[in-house]
């Protein structure tokens, strides 16, 4: 199995990348040194790894999350992970401010975050997907921004593994990457007014799956039956931070055939422990 | 079968709200619940009972609601001229209702949203261990014509009133310094604070638009800001630098930079403001927004102890008639507002 080890690299900073202007990413100009920590409203402080998306500053940030919930420290509430930071939020009548800072300081200074490996309890998911057709009717567009031929977009884009970067814009759903350095294609400059739920798209080496319908400047390569988010679901989201995914290539037929007997929202994917 | 509220008719975008649905930020799905939660808790305290249950939020106008089996209500939030089978009915107050009355409740007199709390909370179905909508994310709908509320009943409280908390007609709200403040220039800040700006005309439970004269506040190199944390409260900038305040149902993470965010005792004054209402932000300390915050909880807690019986009897009949004659210009159905 090809494990995604956390590369060096920077992704190409200073561009954006928001899917409807969801997710940005550049040079931020906040001073300071990085691991940089500042608050977040009253109740709330935030561990930044790089001002810029970096893996393994996406890497450090989800290990270092991993951390802080094992380390259970009174007073906090819930904990999350964005690009390149750690969101840490607690209640802070229970237990103040300096005190948390403390201990994030504290476990910062344990040990080289961006170096860390990625934590325990991830998953694989191998996702089936329809690429091209007119059901993911850019494919060729992007492909071509890429310097390739369709077919060898498909070869590429099943050959590799992604990791989901963060979780936002939309409930579950995930920016996924980092993909090869052929994939770093812009955005498109209008937007699409609608792609469907379990749409798979593309933009600056990252791919989404779409949690619902919706508008998009990102290139619609692919299409999945899998949903992201079902509230009705006793696991309402199936990804969380640190996943990765590995997409099939399948036909029309087949997706319909998954389609017909969707009620788990799997369409087809298949999930795996990451040993 | 069970007790409860059959809705006649409703405004548009009146929802089911509890205190929202924390723990899922990891997910990108952000709390949603109640836009006052100070009402919530006033209406639980009325009806002698738990903070966690469900209540009817009406943004800008109310509907006609018919008994079915004895009920109790409260009434609170944004003040709206409300009857019970055409007696005026007391706001930010408990009431029993017997089968078959029907309750009307008409536009906000001030303020945006009202509430309507049953006793034993509306007693729909926990989904993600909670009851609020989140139209944001797909979770639940809008309550329409038709629907029944269920009650949960049991024991508690009716007949009871709280003075009012004047949150409703914008005003002062105070602000901390969060992760993205400093990517503000110092002028930029005092001019925010000195700025007074009013409710614009977008404005949902996702966030509320702030209009003001004059050039807009944008952050130094705001376009170029890596996607960050979201909380509720956080004042976004635009990028023409006009500012909206974020609500329960916002995103959980965005590119847009933040120049502060407004403390949890003002939150509720931010939404309830209607569209035009003054509004002037003042950033405090972190030390201040956390005394503030400490006294929020208490007040909270402690609302049972302010509140008195409501009594009816031929005065308290008196009163209310002359209060209606005095209040005849504001009829129980003026046009709702559709801003909201």
């Amino acid at each position: 199995m090809p494990r995604h080890d956390c590369r060096l690299q920077a992704l190409t900073p200073a561009r954006r990348i928001g899917a409807n202007e969801g997710v940005d990413m550049g040079t931020d100009s906040t001073q300071g040194t990085f691991p940089l920590i500042r608050t977040v409203g009253i109740d709330g402080m935030l561990v930044t790894f790089a001002p810029v998306l970096e893996d393994r500053a996406n890497c450090a940030a989800l290990a270092f999350r991993a951390a802080v919930d094992a380390a259970e420290w009174d007073g906090v509430i819930e904990t999350a992970t964005t690009l390149t930071s750690v969101h840490v939020r607690f209640d802070p009548l229970y237990v103040p401010h300096d005190a948390i800072r403390g201990r994030l300081e504290g476990l910062l200074a344990g040990r080289d975050w961006m170096n860390a490996p990625l934590p325990d309890g991830r998953r694989l998911w191998t996702v089936p997907v329809v690429f091209g057709t007119d059901l993911a009717p850019q494919l060729g567009e992007a492909a071509a921004e890429a310097g390739m031929t369709e077919d060898q977009a498909i070869e590429s884009l099943t050959s590799q593994t992604v990791r989901v970067l963060t979780i936002g814009f939309a409930p579950g759903m995930p920016y996924m990457g980092p993909l090869t350095p052929a994939w770093d294609i812009p955005r498109q400059k209008a937007l699409t007014p609608k792609v469907p739920e379990g749409a798979l798209v593309l933009a600056i080496r990252q791919v989404i799956v779409f949690t619902s319908e919706t508008p998009t400047g990102w290139r619609h390569v692919g299409q999945t039956a899998f949903r992201g988010f079902r509230p009705e679901a006793e696991e309402p989201f199936a990804l969380q931070p640190g996943d990765e995914m590995r997409f099939t290539a399948i036909g029309p037929a087949d997706l319909e055939a998954i389609r017909a007997d969707n009620a788990t929202g799997m369409g087809g994917a298949k999930v795996e422990e990451i040993a | 079968m069970k007790p409860g509220l059959r809705v006649q008719s409703i405004g548009p975008a009146a929802t089911v709200q509890d205190p929202g649905r924390p723990g899922f930020r990891d997910r990108g799905l952000s709390p949603g619940g109640a836009a006052d939660l100070l009402a919530l808790a006033e209406g639980a305290a009325l009806l002698g009972q738990g903070p966690d249950l469900a209540a009817l939020e009406m943004p800008a106008t109310g509907g006609r609601f018919v008994a079915e089996g004895p009920l109790r209500i409260a009434l609170t939030g944004a003040p709206m001229a409300a009857t019970l089978d055409d007696w005026p009915l007391a706001w930010n107050a408990s009431h029993a209702m017997e089968p078959g009355q029907v309750l009307q409740i008409g536009g906000a007199r001030a303020g945006v949203y009202g509430y309507l709390h049953l006793g034993g909370g509306i007693d729909m179905p926990l989904v993600m261990g909670a009851r609020s909508a989140h139209l944001a994310a797909g979770l639940g709908k809008p309550v329409s014509s038709g629907a029944f509320l269920p009650a949960g009943g049991g024991a508690g409280l009716s007949g009871q009133l709280l003075d009012g908390t004047d949150r409703f007609n914008g005003g002062e709200i105070r602000v901390v310094a969060s992760l993205q403040t400093a990517l503000f220039a110092e002028d930029t800040l005092a001019r925010f604070e000195a700025t007074e700006f009013r409710r614009g005309g977008r404005a949902n439970r996702m966030g509320v638009e702030m209009l003001s004269e004059g050039e807009g506040f944008a952050a130094d190199g705001q376009l170029d800001i890596l996607s960050e944390v979201i909380v509720p409260g956080d004042v976004q900038m635009t990028g023409t630098g006009l500012p909206y305040v974020l609500l329960p149902e916002c995103g959980t993470t965005g590119g847009y930079p933040r120049i502060g965010t407004v403390i949890p005792a003002d939150l509720p004054r931010v939404a309830q403001a209607q569209q035009g209402a003054p509004v002037r932000f003042r950033f405090v300390t972190l030390d201040d927004a956390l005394e503030i915050e400490a006294k929020r909880r208490d007040h909270a807690r402690h609302l049972r102890r302010a509140m008195r019986p409501l009594v009816r009897n031929v005065h308290e009949m008196s009163d209310l008639l002359a209060y209606r004659l005095i209040d005849g210009a504001v009829s129980a159905w003026d046009d709702p507002l559709t801003d909201s």
